[in-house]
């Protein structure tokens, strides 16, 4: 089973490469020996040298692999996720799906409840504590959200760096999960293996049921996110996201 | 003298009695507040949550060379909502660089559905995808042209549909340029008559196009130190929804978020007015660049450079951003429709991107309604007076709401109903 799973992991590293190095270049293209016509409304004559806008406080070294993987994520959902997902909610009575949502929203309390630690963040770490053990005992292993009145927020561990004063680093699209950041692309690494080590320790799980226990968290997840690619619109849609995930990262660590 | 005086108390007394028997209670009175903030739950119509909505693509041109950068939108996308039973359908078409699946089509969606019609809804002919999928030129805006890439579009979904359900009557709304697209496609719908339209309904559609865009692009004025200073004007606006994020208990970023930040930022009409403009701002720079890349004419892109499905837009998508409707019209649009009309000048062009050259039609025409708002921000003064002249009896202005504001307002919706069903 292990030696599988390194097979496996060994051909995803060989994938990763091969899209990294056949799609760096993010120059436009022209004609061989030919200089650029001239717009109607040139770069050079319509901004100023001094223009900046919001895009330019953030770092894209690896545009080239980042928008090589964001369309690999497009048809990743395309082709296997949204189905997955679709057919899941499907089959899943509502009130099921609302449960297992609320199981694993409640096991990500954990994650919180650390990071909130780690930030020392009294008022965090009380408030995730009440909701966890609210959650885990009245409603029933994390299936009722009783504590849905409760303060929450989000605390992983990407956060908690930003939070010591760690800067998100390079941009990053990571494969499936999106957007992300050197420093909270760290920060998931780190929450995940965590969080699977408390659960080792917890609970006596076989290898079926902790990639069960994954596939379900990761169908729910994005059960719950509603962002389509390539659906926004937008011709700059990369670089909205972009924008658009670094403002709310910044936002998140400063809460 | 006492006559005068009867007659006074008697206008006062009627003035007061109709207000007392047709109050209107959309809530908010401030026009630039309502075009941002819409209508509250609290006041809008009970619908049902989940509809059977379906969502659909579909191939317009079999052979459409899309360029590589595009790659992903060959097709378009809509969505239909469909009866079991035999019932009319309704389209809808989505306003300004709006999407079929836009909160104010699904909301209209919602309503049309449980009045018992079928739906199908479309993006509007500015909408990203429907320039590269529908558009039979890659360069949208003109009234006439749209309004035949939208019919196609309805006839091909419906080419789709014609076996599948039974349909009584077609109808035909849209809102903003929606609306506007609306009566064009009425127009074309008399001419080809393959679905002979019972009603059409406007929703706060412009009089004349190249007003509305010349008021939406000043707008932007308002930024403080104008559009250079834009980078200022995003930080502050972060900053200042920050602070409500950050200190919020529960919240993420959504509709509910929108009424608390504002509530806690309480922005002036300055700020409301730069808002909506970037809003505009962001649709027209990605109308524009679109279209910049399906035609190659070279307004943004040096009409020899091409993007790969890598490209990084950088400066290009600075200058899309910096550039409004006018500059589309003037540097992009113009001088494609003068190679094709050598005699045609700006201002003609301008005019006849209008409802006034179809004025006739609209006033001896019983199918077409109107519905619109006082207040509404992308008519010049006096033009709101275009729908009471031409429209008579079938216009329903109301006294506010802003552009589009009340679309979401139970009495609005009841009304849209009314005009489709009566």
């Amino acid at each position: 089973m292990t030696i599988t799973i390194k097979k496996i992991q060994l051909h995803a590293l060989v994938l990763l490469g091969t899209i990294a190095l056949g799609a760096c270049s993010t120059a436009p293209v022209l004609p061989e020996g030919e200089q650029p016509l001239e717009p109607r409304f040139d770069a050079d004559r319509v901004l100023l040298e001094t223009t900046q806008t919001p895009a330019n406080a953030i770092s894209d070294p690896w545009e080239g692999f980042n928008r090589s993987m964001y369309r690999f994520n497009y048809r990743f959902d395309k082709y296997l996720f949204l189905p997955v997902v679709n057919g899941y909610q499907a089959i899943t009575p509502d009130f099921m799906e609302q449960g297992i949502h609320n199981f694993f929203r409640n096991l990500q309390d954990i994650t919180t409840l650390i990071n909130s630690i780690l930030q020392l963040s009294p008022e965090k770490t009380a408030n995730t504590v009440a909701r966890l053990a609210i959650n885990s005992t009245v409603g029933i292993l994390g299936f009722i959200n009783v504590a849905h009145n409760m303060p929450r927020s989000d605390e992983d561990f990407g956060q908690t760096l930003g939070h010591w004063g760690v800067g998100p680093g390079p941009y990053l699209v990571l494969p499936v999960l999106g957007p992300s950041s050197l420093r909270d692309g760290t920060g998931t690494l780190v929450d995940r293996v965590v969080f699977s080590e408390i659960r080792s320790k917890a609970l006596n799980l076989e290898t079926w049921q902790k990639l069960t226990w994954d596939t379900m968290n990761t169908i729910d997840t994005r059960a719950h996110v509603a962002f389509r690619y390539y659906e926004t619109g937008s011709p700059f849609e990369y670089d909205w996201v972009r924008l658009l995930y670094s403002t709310k990262r910044q936002l998140d660590v400063e809460r | 003298m006492k006559q005068g005086l009867l007659l006074l108390f008697a206008a006062v007394w009627m003035t007061v009695g109709q207000a007392a028997t047709e109050p209107y209670g959309y809530p908010i009175d401030n026009k630039y507040q309502a075009t941002v903030l819409g209508t509250p739950d609290k006041y809008r119509p009970d619908l049902p949550k989940s509809i059977p909505l379906k969502k659909r693509r579909i191939t317009i041109f079999k052979d459409h060379k899309v360029p590589e950068a595009l790659w992903y939108d060959k097709e378009l996308r809509y969505f239909e909502v469909l009866q079991k039973e035999p019932a009319p359908l309704v389209f809808l078409i989505a306003g300004t660089g709006a999407s079929y699946d836009g909160g104010k089509n699904i909301n209209m969606a919602r309503a049309f559905y449980q009045a018992g019609f079928n739906v199908v809804s479309i993006s509007s002919p500015t909408y990203m995808n429907f320039v590269v999928a529908a558009s039979s030129t890659g360069m949208p805006g003109d009234a006439y042209r749209d309004a035949e890439d939208s019919y196609r579009v309805m006839e091909r979904i419906w080419g789709t549909l014609q076996n599948k359900i039974k349909v009584t009557d077609f109808f035909v709304t849209g809102y903003s340029l929606g609306g506007f697209n609306t009566a064009f496609v009425a127009l074309l719908d008399e001419k080809r008559q393959v679905f002979n339209f019972k009603k059409a309904l406007l929703i706060n559609p412009p009089v004349s196009l190249y007003n509305s865009i010349s008021l939406l692009d000043r707008m932007l004025e308002n930024i403080p130190g104008g559009i250079d200073n834009f980078d200022r004007f995003y930080n502050r606006l972060v900053e200042q929804i920050g602070r409500v994020y950050t200190r919020a208990d529960n919240l993420s970023l959504d509709d509910e978020f929108l009424y608390q930040a504002f509530s806690a930022v309480n922005p002036d009409n300055e700020e409301l007015a730069a808002l909506i403009g970037v809003s505009f701002r962001i649709a027209s720079g990605n109308m524009a660049f679109t279209s910049d890349l399906m035609t190659n004419a070279g307004y943004i892109k040096p009409a020899n450079m091409t993007f790969t499905k890598n490209t990084s837009p950088g400066k290009f998508q600075k200058v899309a951003y910096r550039l409004g409707f006018t500059d589309y019209f003037h540097a992009d649009f113009y001088p494609y429709y003068k190679r094709r009309h050598p005699d045609i000048t700006r201002r003609e062009l301008a005019d006849k991107m209008s409802l006034t050259t179809i004025e006739d039609y609209l006033k001896n025409s019983p199918k077409i309604e109107v519905m619109h708002n006082q207040d509404d921000i992308i008519l010049e003064p006096g033009e709101i007076d275009f729908f009471r002249r031409v429209f008579g009896d079938r216009a329903k202005i109301y006294p506010k709401g802003g552009h589009c504001g009340n679309i979401g307002y139970r009495d609005n919706v009841d009304h849209m109903i009314k005009v489709f069903t009566q």
